[in-house]
């Protein structure tokens, strides 16, 4: 590819099929090309529920029926909706099938793809309306989701550059290439307001602006998709959907700040993203987007992938690049920061994946689109990774300034089995808690730090009632003493003593003096820690001793816990007027701890129970007590 | 380290150093090669035993206990080998409020093997893992490289069986 003309003829071959795959691709003439689309979710979660035999068994069927030139399968990125999957939509239609077993398909090629009466009862039933289908963007679930890093995500194949392209992809290269200035570039950035997505939230246009004005023989621009905080998918979905967008975005910041070289630092956990990345860098130098000579401007850049080994605290920005020079993860003291000595000693940017997303949009729309969403210090929208106890679990990309109450209740669809919403858990181990009276607090940087929470990278795990918060704050400690990479004290003893304060308090062992030892102890290792991972470790123990304090005050004074979590202080027992003696809680008891005759009310003998739950389980008449 | 009790002896072919050999000569030149190599020592032995690391060591020059720095630093790499059948329980988050620790309790005392181990017949080993990005299918177990999803400590008996 030799100029951005070259780029727009395939742009222009492709973009009537891809808008074909939206609402407003209803509206466009079927000009050539494929009469339907059929585009089924590849990324892990749908995999792991076999969306491949899927598509499979659709190329088998519709090859049968010699459809193969009218019907097109394309293997997308993720939908977001992964509670449903695997999910199969048709365009132009824009029917949503959702839990897709391979027993449906030959029905759905049957009667739908062949003879165009599309299967209502396989459909999302919140799209159902009647005898017609509610586009899925009036679903609560995408109703008010605004998607900008995910805008490719389930829309286009990400194994096939051409498809990226026909959303305008490399256009922004394209245009800060041949009209752009290295320093507009970063004007724009700076203007657009955008902030990192990967945590901590520092302006992605300042630190480009810092790596620029070093002098260097050699510059690097680094990818953080090493996504370590657990029950955070973003980054995954994002390289599995639409891994060209990364690509661009980075080429862009290479111009900006002058720099010929790129890694992504991914971690080795994400094997379907690696291989589309693969993919992706193969295909943008055959293209010639990346390499020698970009668009015949002259400007050169190149990407390599390094994987990561599974460890967390390459997260961070200076460990990381330890990692990739080939070393042991460790962080090293800042300053001097990246931008002035980073990777191989040289000035070096690194964005996470989710901020690189956004980049080739503000790009081609100017900042001001960009900064017209959003809150006043935190602009454009936010992915969060939604799990834990919710109804709709997946992905859900929303302006910031969204309320918490907006997120779990209406695209979440609340607490399943009509329990109570405790709390919400963002930023993973360096985050904290939100508790019920923030619901409607507006959600963006600064808002979650007031509350003593943080963004991080984006998990958002809603807790119920039966959630208990010592648990989950050792739960979390756990993960931290594991994850310390052992160079500085503080973080490597500090965290290790106070994981057993809180495991004392879950047993029932510890007094009220412990408390106050390990709120000390939190204030140590939070000043005294050489990176983030440290200085962050004690946030979920503040946290929920914050706004939990009555729970850990329970398991200490009262020895009890309150949500039923803790076994060490858990009590089985059996009420004896719903018991009706049917024998079953004994047969399955493994310990042979309940006694009792058949008809007659059972008893648990406490000495033998192991408190493995089973019986409680199995009881039919909810006789069995636990607290 | 091969001194130590209960260490299996290490059973590497000709062949697996050859392809090691390879490997090496392959990446050797590149900044920060050790990574790479190690990773990719790990596909073709299946674990990284002290045997492989000297090998490492002799071909690029870095020094052996840097080597194994970075070896015992990342919990990709192992230094002893791995059952048949990898199990790994996801105790990412998600999976832990939705009772992922239950199942880890469960197959410990199924497999009488705790984190880390590997069964004396060389079939099963168990490991805990953060996050697969499943969070959909919550709670979520790997074995080898089939995900098995929304589960209940029930359903790990017919989950093994298909192991044995």
């Amino acid at each position: 590819m030799k100029s951005l003309d070259d780029l727009k003829v395939i742009r222009e071959k492709m973009q009537g099929q891809i808008a074909m795959r939206t609402e407003e691709g209803k509206d466009f003439p079927i000009l050539d090309g494929f009469k339907k689309h059929v585009l089924v979710c590849g990324g892990t979660g749908c995999t792991s529920s076999s969306s491949m035999k899927i598509i499979e068994a659709l190329e088998k069927e519709i090859k049968a029926a010699g459809k193969e030139n009218e019907i097109n399968i394309v293997k997308t990125g993720c939908f977001g909706l992964c509670e449903l999957g695997p999910i199969m939509i048709v365009y132009p239609e824009g029917a949503f099938y959702s839990r897709v077993e391979v027993e449906n398909v030959s029905r759905i090629v049957k009667e739908h793809l062949v003879e165009g009466n599309i299967v209502t009862e396989l459909l999302y039933d919140e799209t159902v309306d009647g005898d017609k289908i509610k586009p899925l963007q009036e679903t609560n679930f995408y109703k008010k989701q605004q998607r900008i890093a995910l805008r490719n995500c389930g829309v286009i194949a990400p194994e096939c550059i051409d498809e990226y392209i026909g959303t305008q992809g490399y256009e922004a290269l394209g245009k800060v290439l041949t009209t752009m200035k290295p320093e507009d570039v970063i004007q724009t950035l700076l203007d657009s307001g955008l902030r990192g997505r990967g945590g901590a939230g520092f302006p992605t246009g300042l630190k480009w602006k810092f790596a620029a004005a070093n002098d260097a023989d050699q510059k690097y621009v680094c990818c953080n998709a090493d996504e370590g905080d657990p029950g955070a998918f973003m980054d995954r979905s994002i390289l599995e959907g639409d891994p060209h967008v990364v690509l661009e975005a980075m080429a862009i910041a290479g111009y900006a700040i002058g720099a010929t070289q790129g890694y992504i630092y991914v971690r080795a956990e994400y094997p379907i993203a690696i291989e589309r990345l693969e993919i992706a860098i193969g295909q943008a130098r055959e293209y010639g987007l990346l390499g020698k000579n970009i668009f015949g401007t002259g400007f050169d850049f190149d990407i390599d992938l390094r994987l990561g080994a599974g460890a967390f605290v390459c997260g961070e920005e200076t460990a990381l690049m330890t990692s990739i020079e080939g070393n042991r993860g460790e962080p090293r003291p800042r300053p001097p920061f990246p931008a002035v000595k980073g990777l191989f000693a040289k000035p070096t940017i690194l964005n996470n994946v989710e901020t690189w997303a956004n980049i080739p949009r503000i790009i081609l729309n100017g900042p001001e689109w960009f900064a017209n969403m959003g809150t006043e210090k935190s602009k454009g929208t936010k992915v969060f990774a939604l799990g834990g106890k919710i109804n709709n679990t997946g992905l859900v990309e929303v302006p910031m300034g969204t309320t918490l109450r907006e997120v779990v209740e209406e695209i979440g669809g609340g607490i399943p089995n009509g329990k109570k919403f405790k709390a919400a858990q963002t930023g993973g181990p360096s985050g904290g808690c939100i508790p019920a009276e923030h619901f409607d607090v507006p959600i963006d940087f600064d808002n979650l730090m007031a509350i003593g929470s943080m963004m991080g990278s984006g998990g958002l795990i809603v807790m119920d009632e039966t959630t208990c918060m010592v648990d989950i704050a050792k739960f979390f400690l756990e993960f931290t003493v594991d994850e310390s990479c052992g160079k500085c004290t503080p973080c490597r003893i500090g965290t290790k003593r106070m994981l057993e304060i809180l495991d004392k308090i879950t047993k029932g062992q510890a007094t009220m003096e412990d408390l106050d030892k390990l709120e000390e102890l939190c204030e140590h290792v939070s000043e005294n820690s050489l990176c983030a991972l440290g200085q962050t470790a004690a946030n979920p123990i503040k946290s929920t001793l914050h706004y939990f304090r009555d729970e850990y005050i329970a398991h200490i004074v009262d020895k009890k816990c309150p949500a039923g979590v803790c076994k060490d202080l858990l009590q089985y027992s059996i009420d004896p007027d719903k018991c009706k003696g049917c024998t079953l809680c004994s047969r399955v008891c493994p310990n042979g701890a309940i006694e009792g005759t058949l008809k007659e009310p059972h008893k648990i003998i406490p000495e033998k129970c192991v408190k493995c739950g089973a019986c409680m389980e199995k009881c039919k008449f909810g006789a069995i007590i636990k607290k | 380290m091969c001194s130590k009790k209960g260490c299996v002896p290490f059973k590497g072919t000709k062949e697996q150093e050859k392809a090691l050999l390879e490997v090496i000569a392959e990446l050797k030149d590149q900044k920060g090669a050790l990574m790479p190599i190690l990773q990719k020592a790990q596909d073709i032995y299946g674990y990284l035993p002290i045997e492989v690391q000297t090998i490492i060591s002799n071909e690029t020059g870095i020094p052996l206990e840097k080597i194994y720095g970075v070896a015992t630093f990342y919990a990709q790499f192992a230094l002893n080998p791995k059952g048949k059948y990898r199990i790994s329980v996801c105790l990412g988050t998600a999976c832990y409020v939705k009772g992922s620790g239950d199942l880890f309790d469960s197959l410990q005392e199924k497999l009488g093997i705790k984190g880390g181990e590997c069964t004396p017949d060389g079939k099963f080993s168990l490991d805990a893992c953060r996050c697969v990005g499943a969070c959909g299918l919550a709670p979520v177990i790997m074995v080898n490289d089939d995900v098995y999803g929304r589960l209940t400590v029930d359903d790990l008996d017919d989950i093994l069986a298909k192991y044995e």
